[in-house]
Parts: C-alpha cells; sequence; structure tokens
C-alpha cells in the first residue's frame, strides 16, 4: 500500500465526513431543540425520508432545488406539528407516538414518491474550496454543500439562541421545570409543540440534502437509519448544538470510511466497515451512560414512561 | 405594577368543588395593606385550594377578588401576577440547570426577545442591593442548599414587584434559624407597608410568632380565626383538627445497654451524578434505641438510606449487622431483620398500581406460608394475610384488591409500616416517614416507630422535621455535605444548635 493511498483515504474521510454529516447535523439539531423543551421525537426517520421525498419531487417539478429545500421542512413542520399535537392529548406516550409517525413518515413518502424514482431533479449548489489543488480526490473531498454551510453557522446560532433569547430561555424552562413554566404563565403544551414543529421542520431540510445533494436521487433505500442515529447522537452530544456538530462529523466519517478504504483497493470487510456509524452509535452510548449516575445536561423532563 | 404600598384585598365567598368532593366552602379573608396573615390548616383542609382559586390556576365554582375596592375575574397566573399578586410554592418551581441570574431573569412579563445579560445584571445587583439577604447571581441554583432556594424563590416575587406574597408551607425544607431569619424579614417588610403577606402553613409556632392574624380551615370551611394575639395554642389546636381522637403517643421504655445491631463503616456513596454524596460515614447503632439524623435535604441522606436499603451501590465502606457483614439483597435483609421505611413510598418502596394485597406481601411472597404447590403464589393466601394487616394497622382502602394508588398518603404509610414493621425487625431505616401525612397519621407513626424501638429493633431516622426527631430520637447526628458533623444525646439537645450545624460546620 503506497503513502499516497493512505492520504487518500484521510482525505476522503475528511471529504465524507463534510458531505455525510449533512443530514446527521440537520436532524440532530432539530431533536436537540425538541428533547430542550422535555419532549423525544422518534419520527424523525420518517420525517427525513418524508423531507427528502418531497424535497426531490418539488425540486423536480419547479427546478428549484431551494424550493426543494423549502418544502421538504414545511413537510417536516407538518409530521413534527402532528407529534407535539397528539402528544399534548393526555396519557399520550412520546415513543409511542414518535414510532407510529416514522412508520407512517416512511410509508407515505414511498406512496407518494413512486413517481419521482425515475426522473431527475436539480442538485444543490456547493462552494469548490479545493479548486487550488491538482489533486481531483482534494478537490471531490474539499467540495463543501450549501446546507453544511447553513449547518455551520446553525449549529452556535441555536446554541446562542437557547442561551440568550427568550424564547430560548422559555424553551429550557419548559424542558427543565415545566412546573416552574406553569407558575410564570407559560403552557408547557404550546411550547413543547413548536419547539417539535421547529425541530421537524430541520430534520426534514436534512432529508432534502439526501434528495438533493448526496447521494441526489430519491429512492427507498434512500436513508439507512440516520434518522435515528441522529437521535442516538444528540444524547451522546448533551444536548449541546455545537457537540451535535462535531459529533456528526465522526458519524460522517465513520460512514465515509468503507467507500473510502474500497477506493484504494481494500474491499475485505466492506460490509462489516459500512457498519461503523451502527457500531460507532452503540460503542459511544454505552461508552457514556452508566448504570450509576444520570447523564449531566439532560432536560429533567425528558422521561420515556409519561 | 411597582405601586411601593399593596393594594387592600379582600376574597369573599371562595367555593371550589372537584366532582364530589368540596374541597372549599365559602371562605372569605380580608387583607388590608401589609396584614400577615396566616391560613392553618391540616393536609387537604382547603389551604392550597383557596390561594389557587386566587391566583388563577383553579376556576372557582363561586367568590370574587376584589383588588383595591375592584372586582377582578383572575382566569390564569399571569392576570393574577399583573395585579401584584405573588407565590412561592411548597415545591420550588426554579430551573435547577440555569443559574440564579437566569431564574430571576426568567419570571419577567415582558421578557425582551434578546435579552441584554449586561443590564439585567445590573438592574438586578441594584435590586439586591436593597434586599435585607441576598444571592450569589451566578451560581447554578442546583447548586444551592434549600434555604437559599427559598430566599431566590422569594427575591424572585420581590424582583417582579410583587407586592401580595402567597407563601404554601416555605419553611417545610428550611432549618428553624433559616425559616426565623425569612419570616422575620417578611413580617418586618408588612410593618413597614411595603408587602402583605399570606402564609400557609401547618405550624403553630410560626402562627403565633410571625402572623399577625389567623384564619383555620377544616374540610375546606372556615372554622375560625381572628387576631393571633386573642388565641392559644389548644384554641388553634382545637380548631384545625376538630374533635376528632388523636391516637396517643407511645411511652419510651428506658434504654437498656444493648449490643450494636447496626453498623456503618467509612461509607461513601456517589450520587445520582457522579459525585459522592456520602462521604466516609460511620455510625453505630444499638438495639432498642433511635439515632435520629438531622439535616437539609440533598446532604446525602436520600443516598445513605438507599445504600441501607440495598437500592444503591456504595463506593466503600462497610455495612454490618449483628457484628457480622450485611449485604443488603431481599434475601439477606429479610433473613437479618433489616427493614425499611424509605421516602416518597409510592415512588421508592411500593408498585401504586398493584394491590394492597401484593403490595404487601413484596418481602414474604416467595414465603412457603404464601405458596402453594411449589412455585405458586396463593392469591387466596395472599389475600388472608393482607386482610389481617388491614385490621391491625387500620389501613383505610377498599379491601385488599384496592389498588394502593387510590389510597390517600396516610394509608399508604401504614401500608408501608404493616410490610415493614409486622416481621421480626431488628433494624429499622426510616427516612421522612411522616412527611406530608396529617396530624392523626403522623402521631400514630411515630408511636409504631417508637413501639419498634422498645420491641429491641435499632432505629435510624432521617427526618427533615427536626421536631420528629427531638419528639422520638434517644440520639441526634446531623449530617452535612455528607458527613457527620455533630452528635447530641437527646437531654441535651438544643434546636439552635443543631439548626447551626445543619447549615455550616461552625
Amino acid at each position: 500500500m503506497s503513502e499516497v493511498g493512505w492520504w487518500g483515504v484521510l482525505i476522503a474521510v475528511v471529504g465524507g465526513a463534510i458531505r455525510v454529516s449533512t443530514p446527521y447535523l440537520f436532524v440532530s439539531l432539530g431533536e436537540t431543540l425538541t428533547e430542550k423543551s422535555g419532549r423525544v421525537n422518534l419520527g424523525l426517520e420518517g420525517t427525513l425520508v418524508m423531507g427528502a421525498m418531497s424535497g426531490y419531487a418539488v425540486a423536480h417539478l419547479t427546478g428549484s432545488p431551494w424550493l426543494g429545500v423549502l418544502v421538504a421542512g414545511m413537510a417536516g413542520a407538518t409530521f413534527g406539528l402532528a407529534h407535539g399535537a397528539i402528544c399534548n392529548l393526555p396519557r399520550v406516550n412520546d415513543i409511542a407516538v414518535g414510532i407510529a409517525l416514522f412508520l407512517l413518515g416512511t410509508g407515505l413518502a414511498f406512496h407518494l414518491g413512486k413517481p419521482f424514482i425515475e426522473p431527475s431533479a436539480p442538485r444543490l449548489p456547493h462552494f469548490a474550496l479545493g479548486a487550488w489543488s491538482a489533486s481531483p480526490q482534494v478537490r471531490a473531498a474539499l467540495e463543501i454543500n450549501a446546507l453544511f454551510v447553513v449547518g455551520l453557522v446553525l449549529a452556535p446560532l441555536l446554541l446562542w439562541g437557547l442561551r440568550n433569547t427568550r424564547w430560548g430561555l422559555v424553551v429550557r424552562t419548559v424542558g427543565d421545570n415545566s412546573d416552574a413554566a406553569r407558575a410564570l404563565g407559560y403552557s408547557a403544551e404550546q411550547v413543547r409543540a413548536m419547539a417539535t414543529m421547529a425541530g421537524g421542520f430541520l430534520a426534514g431540510v436534512g432529508g432534502s440534502f439526501l434528495s438533493l445533494y448526496y447521494p441526489g436521487t430519491w429512492n427507498e433505500g434512500l436513508s439507512s437509519g440516520q434518522g435515528l442515529m441522529a437521535i442516538a447522537l444528540v444524547i451522546f452530544a448533551r444536548w449541546n448544538p455545537m457537540h451535535c456538530f462535531w459529533v456528526s462529523l465522526l458519524f460522517g466519517g465513520a460512514t465515509a470510511l468503507g467507500p473510502a478504504l474500497q477506493s484504494i483497493g481494500i474491499t475485505t470487510h466492506y460490509y462489516l466497515l459500512n457498519a461503523a456509524p451502527y457500531a460507532l452509535t452503540l460503542v459511544l452510548l454505552v461508552w457514556s451512560s452508566s448504570t450509576r449516575h444520570t447523564l449531566v445536561g439532560a432536560p429533567s423532563e425528558l422521561r420515556i414512561s409519561r | 405594577m411597582t405601586a411601593a404600598v399593596p393594594p387592600p384585598v379582600e376574597i369573599v365567598g371562595m367555593s371550589k368543588r372537584f366532582g364530589a368532593l368540596t374541597a372549599l366552602a365559602d371562605v372569605s379573608l380580608r387583607l388590608p395593606p401589609g396584614s400577615f396573615h396566616a391560613l392553618l390548616g391540616e393536609n387537604g383542609a382547603g389551604k392550597s385550594t383557596l390561594v389557587k382559586c386566587v391566583m388563577g390556576y383553579y376556576r372557582p365554582d363561586a367568590g370574587r377578588v376584589l383588588v383595591d375596592g375592584r372586582e377582578y375575574a383572575i382566569t390564569n397566573p399571569r392576570q393574577a401576577h399583573e395585579l401584584g399578586f405573588g407565590m412561592v410554592y411548597q415545591h420550588f418551581t426554579l430551573v435547577p440547570s440555569m443559574t440564579v441570574l437566569e431564574n430571576l431573569v426568567l419570571g419577567r412579563a415582558d421578557l425582551p426577545a434578546v435579552i441584554r445579560w449586561d443590564d439585567e445584571r445590573a438592574r438586578l445587583e441594584a435590586f439586591l442591593g436593597r434586599m435585607p439577604f441576598t444571592v450569589s447571581l451566578d451560581r447554578p441554583v442546583a447548586a444551592l442548599a434549600a434555604g437559599e432556594k427559598q430566599k431566590l424563590e422569594i427575591l424572585q416575587q420581590l424582583s417582579l414587584g410583587r407586592r401580595v406574597l402567597i407563601l404554601d408551607e416555605p419553611t417545610s425544607v428550611l432549618t428553624l434559624e433559616e425559616a426565623d431569619q425569612i419570616l422575620g424579614v417578611l413580617r418586618e417588610m408588612t410593618e413597614e407597608r411595603r408587602l402583605t403577606v399570606v402564609l400557609i402553613t401547618h405550624k403553630f409556632r410560626e402562627v403565633q410568632a410571625f402572623a399577625r392574624e389567623v384564619t383555620v380551615l377544616r374540610f375546606g370551611r372556615d372554622v375560625g380565626g381572628g387576631l393571633v394575639t386573642d388565641l392559644t395554642r389548644d384554641d388553634l389546636v382545637r380548631m384545625m383538627i376538630g374533635t376528632a381522637a388523636v391516637p396517643e403517643a407511645a411511652a419510651r421504655a428506658p434504654i437498656a445497654e444493648r449490643p450494636v445491631a447496626l453498623e456503618v463503616r467509612d461509607l461513601t456513596v456517589a450520587s445520582d451524578r457522579g459525585v459522592e454524596a456520602v462521604r466516609g460515614v460511620s455510625l453505630a447503632v444499638r438495639s432498642g434505641e433511635i439515632v435520629g439524623v438531622a439535616g437539609v435535604s440533598g446532604n446525602g441522606q436520600r443516598e445513605l438510606v438507599e445504600v441501607l436499603a440495598g437500592q444503591r451501590r456504595s463506593e466503600s465502606g462497610e455495612i454490618r449487622v449483628a457484628g457480622a457483614p450485611c449485604r443488603r439483597t431481599r434475601v439477606e435483609m429479610r433473613r437479618r431483620g433489616v427493614f425499611a421505611l424509605t421516602e416518597e413510598p409510592l415512588r421508592n418502596a411500593c408498585v401504586p398500581a398493584m394491590s394492597v394485597a401484593e403490595n404487601l406481601a413484596f418481602r414474604t411472597f416467595d414465603d412457603p406460608r404464601l405458596i402453594r404447590t411449589g412455585v405458586f403464589v396463593s392469591r387466596r393466601a395472599l389475600r388472608a394475610e393482607a386482610r389481617e394487616l388491614i385490621a391491625r394497622y387500620g389501613i383505610r382502602c377498599q379491601g385488599p384488591d384496592a389498588r394502593l394508588e387510590t389510597l390517600s398518603g396516610g394509608n399508604v404509610q401504614r401500608t408501608l409500616l404493616a410490610r415493614e414493621l409486622s416481621g421480626d425487625v431488628a433494624v429499622l431505616i426510616a427516612h421522612n416517614p411522616c412527611a406530608g401525612l396529617d396530624f392523626a397519621a403522623t402521631t400514630e407513626i411515630r408511636a409504631r416507630i417508637v413501639r419498634a424501638r422498645n420491641g429491641g429493633a435499632a432505629v435510624l431516622l432521617l427526618s427533615e422535621d427536626l421536631d420528629e426527631l427531638l419528639e422520638l430520637s434517644d440520639r441526634i447526628a446531623v449530617m452535612f455535605e455528607g458527613r457527620f458533623v455533630y452528635e447530641t444525646p437527646r437531654e441535651a439537645a438544643d434546636p439552635h444548635v443543631i439548626g447551626r450545624h445543619m447549615v455550616s460546620h461552625g
């Protein structure tokens, strides 16, 4: 194995991390916001697929990828609002509702998306930051997609917003002590519905990335559980948007490992290496959890039995 | 609304029903500016219902609130806040993960879209400078002691310009001195006519020391009251509990020199957050002795009890029962007679959705007496056993098959007592056994604990209620930040000295 080959792997992993991390990033930022309000939305995988389908369809029909992103977000927001509204009913469990909406979202997307499997839609733009390099690998790795840049701005913005704005304080209050929120005159139900809707919007946008940039087509095998892994990722990121950003990159890198090794000719254990992100999810969750103490930073209203 | 003098308030004919239960029947209060009015009553007497109607949490079925002579229909807490009403709740309504500054800012009705922390800090520092007590702005609320949290709750209400302050049992988590300090300051502020205070309490001492007027509620009705100076403690007791028979306190048998039954050596325990909650604690309790542990909650009591009751692992140290090491497994605890009344039994010691009979059998269901044909638990034997215990411990329920969650707090605690005290008790751990219970249930449960002691059990009693410890204990230790910092025999116990040790090593 030549030295250039290993550099190639590294460059491909870095490039892959940037490319593949985008849906993780959007879904995890959305889920962070939702969970900060004290609710879990497990349906984001369905929202992601729904966003991918609707974004692709609209981009194909109108010719504008950005309009596709917007519609994908709106489809996600609709699902988020549905989750929020249903969970506000008495004695409804958010985990069960999330799983139901997960299945509904993927099913509905497959059904409505049938006619869009063949036709092509315009791709989202990217910034070619690697133009200076003669190496095609470097150029490919440094193609930074526009949504990644949006996510890069969004993560610190969300962190700032949670700390310094009215809605940030209110969301955190509802998520940490809903009695306090009630005593202050805020409706925990309303805040949670809004936070779940906003979270759904971001997950929908994340989905549009899959169909409009990478891999860049619509088909039924488009998402391989990114929506679910992003939820696990939120726990590892300790509900901190900036940590979500770094952890998304890590997961993106893990996903890119298999293809990168294949590109230099290592094909043994190809499928095993493709399972790297799933293994990573397991390892990180086990490593960051403990039977002996609770997670630091977890919103105290987050409970599975409600 | 930051009027300097609180407005005169009148509450007229307040009534509230919950289904068939009349929680509040035609209760009226007059609160002239600067009054300090106590609402006294047992649990479920309607005190909280009354103020929740005033604060707009409940919609009363009848009744009016007049502020400054004008009638207002208050339908939500925000409206009450605008009228200058503020409430400090029994359970803290602070957000633990936020700092003091964030919590103080949070209450603003006109919270700006983007918060300018520098301006807020300057404003609040100026405000705190005018207050009789202060709290550091940058500490997270989770790190504050209970007394500081209670002060912060009050400061928050004052910083928001509230002029009629309703306090719902604010001293239940405070030491005697903290309670005196806070209530003293509030009393002064009412004397300066800067504040009107309504104090909900069931402590006679606080009524007599701080309130000027009192209204006693029983079963939702106004059963008497007036100027505090016109009433004796006996008058108040009679009004509050009526003519209901109160069980008598058990007599204490004199302590004989008996062997040590429970011994803890250098016990260190980590909390849920992974920090040390119990730091190298050692103690010994003899048979026939009650050792009381005083302390503000959150100083390691819960973790200590959980380790002793086998619910949590310790980091290091040893626990010995009757001289031999004891692993707190279910089997070993039963064999060696270790029993526990953990706090909040519905969360820690019982399964609310299971029946009374099943809850009573948690320690015994695999006992040969209750087993038929080798492996099956006999429902019939379970019920028969439960019926006997229900009668013996006076548990009021619809029968052995009633789900535990349908019982009142006092009867849940009686169920737990029946389960834990009906066997051969060598060691009993009790943690806040009477918290939230009414006068009659409290007296009865304390009597049962004393009886267990007289019968030779070694009792470790951890309580936030100093009166309870002074009444029951043979020795009292003080737990502070995970250590025992003070110990005194019952005869020499001084509540003020104990209170001081509860908040510092001093």
